[in-house]
């Protein structure tokens, strides 16, 4: 199934050439996880801070969907 | 430690020993104090009456790490209660090493329209000099702070108002110098540089020269502190060298923001913006990196900081075009305008800087403009005409000046995002419910760094809570309140918490360094309890001032009108609101 993807921060580099904030559609296997998903991507687990599925913060343990929109942000702060 | 009072009715000044009772107090806990016991809370904030309170922290001008912040307190011309604003500056270090406990502004010039500066250097004691700044104002700040290095020479560190200040606008910050003597770090919300104008005073002139540095009582406490706290932020992935801050300044917030659908976006009408990844940290740093050849990390905006999130935006020459630009600042005059274009926000924030304004509530004025059809959302152009229409002080500058609840009124607008009367900043309060109970209840009209609940709800740091929910929120924003006000104390930086919430030896380390300063013995239950005290002395000058509890209310429509991309309101009852201060 098709899902789109966004990688922020310091994870950019897992998804060499996506423009910055713009979705990246890729094909993922049925009642795949964001944990397998974070897996595939090699990215490094302590890495991988706060995630969202359809702007919705999400834990690893969550199934996607077809057409599920998931963004992965590193530890970041401001304000 | 002392007590120096400037006295602007006929120039003269006072030095005294601290009075007892503020000698367990510094930072935001000493103005606040002082301003309770010593301002009317009816009085005219841009009257004679009012006062304006400067003061460094417990650990400010100490070797302890990102702790050169100084609080800057009156009664707020925006809100009309109490205000505290606080700024990292080299000047904050040099005021505790002159021994400054606070340095405070009163009086009232009779004569209108001239301004002085004061120069304040170290003589056994700290001395204070009058000198004629008449001939600075009207200028932008950039142009006339390099007069007074020339004056006074290198060493020396500077306050300083704008012509926003000048003009008499409740949107005026008090600006201080950068590590790179621009005029650009500011104790930017709440009015308080009109306060500063109405005293006549342009300048405050700080050398250190001879000055003796902050007494430590416990030089070893204090170290152990220190060490804490140093490990603490070298080790915690955002505010580690090369982490996040320093990567990518805390503009790094406008995706993940923009991600939660939690982005106010052309005038808090959607919780997303289609440009955000353009004005985004992230793109900060790859535009820098192409323009300049190599990776760009951030810098420090004041002695001491191993965080160092101040950033420098550079245009395609390579020259730069401001530094810092903030998240808060990036956001407000990009998203909240409808505009994405980087280099013409990047120009405004500057234009900001040079005129003394305040970013957060300049972009939330023009965005409330532009929805009053003053000018089109998204076009930067004429929003950067604006800007430099308040720093000339034109009709419509003066309103806009005024601020984003007064643009609001005179172009008849509803949607208008303020609590207290001071512009909303950059989370929207229907998509993170802790952050929108801040700003309705916290002593300082809409303020996100009075109990910055951001932390758990979007970024991770202390767990995680669901920003949507507003289960438990109440407590949380309470909590992270009386823990701010003891932070603004302390003389640190509030990004420490970042570090410190998720690290419980560089929380115990913050206590060791304000225990080994000041002999103290306080428990993290005590530091608690004196952030607590502080809130509650801000809160009495409020109700006095007749801003209850009626007035800690989000605007209507954020109860009505459904945010898109997630269709929530702000659905908080009164009892929860009344509850932060009710069981505080």
């Amino acid at each position: 199934m098709k899902i789109k993807l966004k990688l922020f921060a310091n994870l950019r580099q897992y998804l060499p050439g996506a423009p910055i904030g713009e979705a990246v559609e890729i094909d993922v296997p049925e009642q795949y996880t964001l944990g397998e998903l974070a897996a595939q991507l090699k990215l490094p687990p302590d890495e991988v801070k706060i995630c969202f599925v359809n702007g919705i913060i999400c834990e690893l343990e969550k199934i996607l969907i077809e057409g599920d929109e998931v963004g992965i942000f590193p530890p970041i702060g401001g304000g | 430690m002392f007590f120096v009072r400037v006295n602007m009715t006929d120039r003269t000044y006072s030095v005294t020993d601290v009075p007892e009772k503020y000698k367990h107090l510094a930072g935001r806990g000493l103005t606040s104090n002082v301003i309770a016991d010593e301002v009317p809370a009816l009085c005219h904030a841009l009257g004679p009456n009012n006062k304006l309170v400067f003061s460094p922290g417990y650990t400010t001008g100490t070797s302890a790490p990102t702790s050169s912040r100084v609080s800057v307190g009156g009664k707020s011309p925006l809100t009309g209660g109490i205000k505290e604003a606080n700024a990292g500056t080299s000047w904050a270090a040099d005021l505790g090493v002159l021994n400054i406990k606070a340095l405070i502004v009163e009086g009232f010039p009779e004569e209108k329209g001239k301004f002085w500066g004061i120069a304040v250097t170290w003589d056994g004691k700290p001395k204070v000099e009058f000198f004629e700044a008449t001939q600075y104002a009207g200028k932008p700040l950039a142009e006339v702070h390099p007069a007074m290095y020339e004056k006074f020479g290198e060493k020396i560190s500077v306050c300083s108002i704008g012509m926003a200040a000048e003009h008499g606008y409740s949107n005026s910050g008090v600006a201080f110098n950068d590590q790179y003597k621009r005029p650009t770090r500011y104790a930017g919300r709440g009015g308080l540089g009109a306060v500063m104008a109405t005293k006549g005073l342009k300048f405050i002139v700080l050398n250190r020269a001879g000055a003796p540095g902050v007494e430590i009582v416990d030089k070893a406490l204090f170290e152990e502190g220190r060490k804490k706290m140093i490990d603490a932020l070298r080790t915690h992935a955002i505010t580690k060298p090369k982490g996040g801050l320093n990567s990518y300044g805390t503009a790094i917030l406008v995706n993940i923001l923009n991600e939660a659908g939690g982005l106010p976006t052309r005038n808090f009408s959607s919780g997303r913006f289609e440009g955000a990844p353009k004005i985004s940290g992230e793109t900060i740093f790859e535009k820098n990196k192409e323009r300049k050849g190599k990776e760009v990390y951030n810098h420090n905006c004041s002695p001491g900081c191993i965080i160092q999130c101040s950033n420098t935006v550079y245009d395609e020459k390579g020259e730069e075009i401001t530094s810092c630009l903030e998240y808060e600042s990036a956001w407000a005059l990009g998203a909240d305008c409808g505009i994405d274009n980087l280099e013409d926000v990047a120009k405004m924030n500057a234009l900001c800087n040079d005129y003394g304004l305040d970013t957060i509530e300049t972009g939330v004025a023009i965005a409330v403009a532009m929805e009053g059809g003053l000018i089109p959302f998204g076009d930067s152009k004429a929003a950067i005409e604006l800007v430099h229409e308040m720093g000339k002080g034109t009709p419509k500058g003066r309103i806009l000046g005024a601020g984003a609840a007064t643009t609001g009124r005179a172009f008849g607008v509803r949607r208008v995002p303020v609590v207290k009367g001071q512009a909303m900043p950059a989370y929207e309060p229907r998509a993170v419910k802790g952050i929108g109970i801040t700003y309705a209840t916290t002593t300082m009209g809409a303020d996100h760094t009075a109990g910055y609940t951001i932390a758990p709800e979007i970024l991770g740091v202390m767990g995680k809570q669901d920003p949507l929910s507003p289960e438990g929120k109440a407590g949380l924003s309470r909590a992270f309140q009386a823990t701010t006000a003891f932070i603004d104390s302390s003389g640190h930086c509030l990004f420490i918490a970042f570090a410190i919430l998720d690290i419980a030896t560089g929380y115990q380390g913050m206590i060791d360094e304000v225990n080994g300063v000041t002999g103290n013995k306080w428990s993290a239950d005590d530091i608690l309890k004196l952030g607590g005290d502080i809130l509650k002395v801000e809160r009495k000058f409020n109700e006095a001032a007749g801003i209850g509890k009626e007035a800690d209310r989000m605007p209507e429509f954020m109860m009505k009108e459904p945010l898109p991309p997630h269709n929530v309101t702000f659905d908080i009852s009164d009892e929860t609101l009344d509850s932060v201060f009710g069981e505080l």
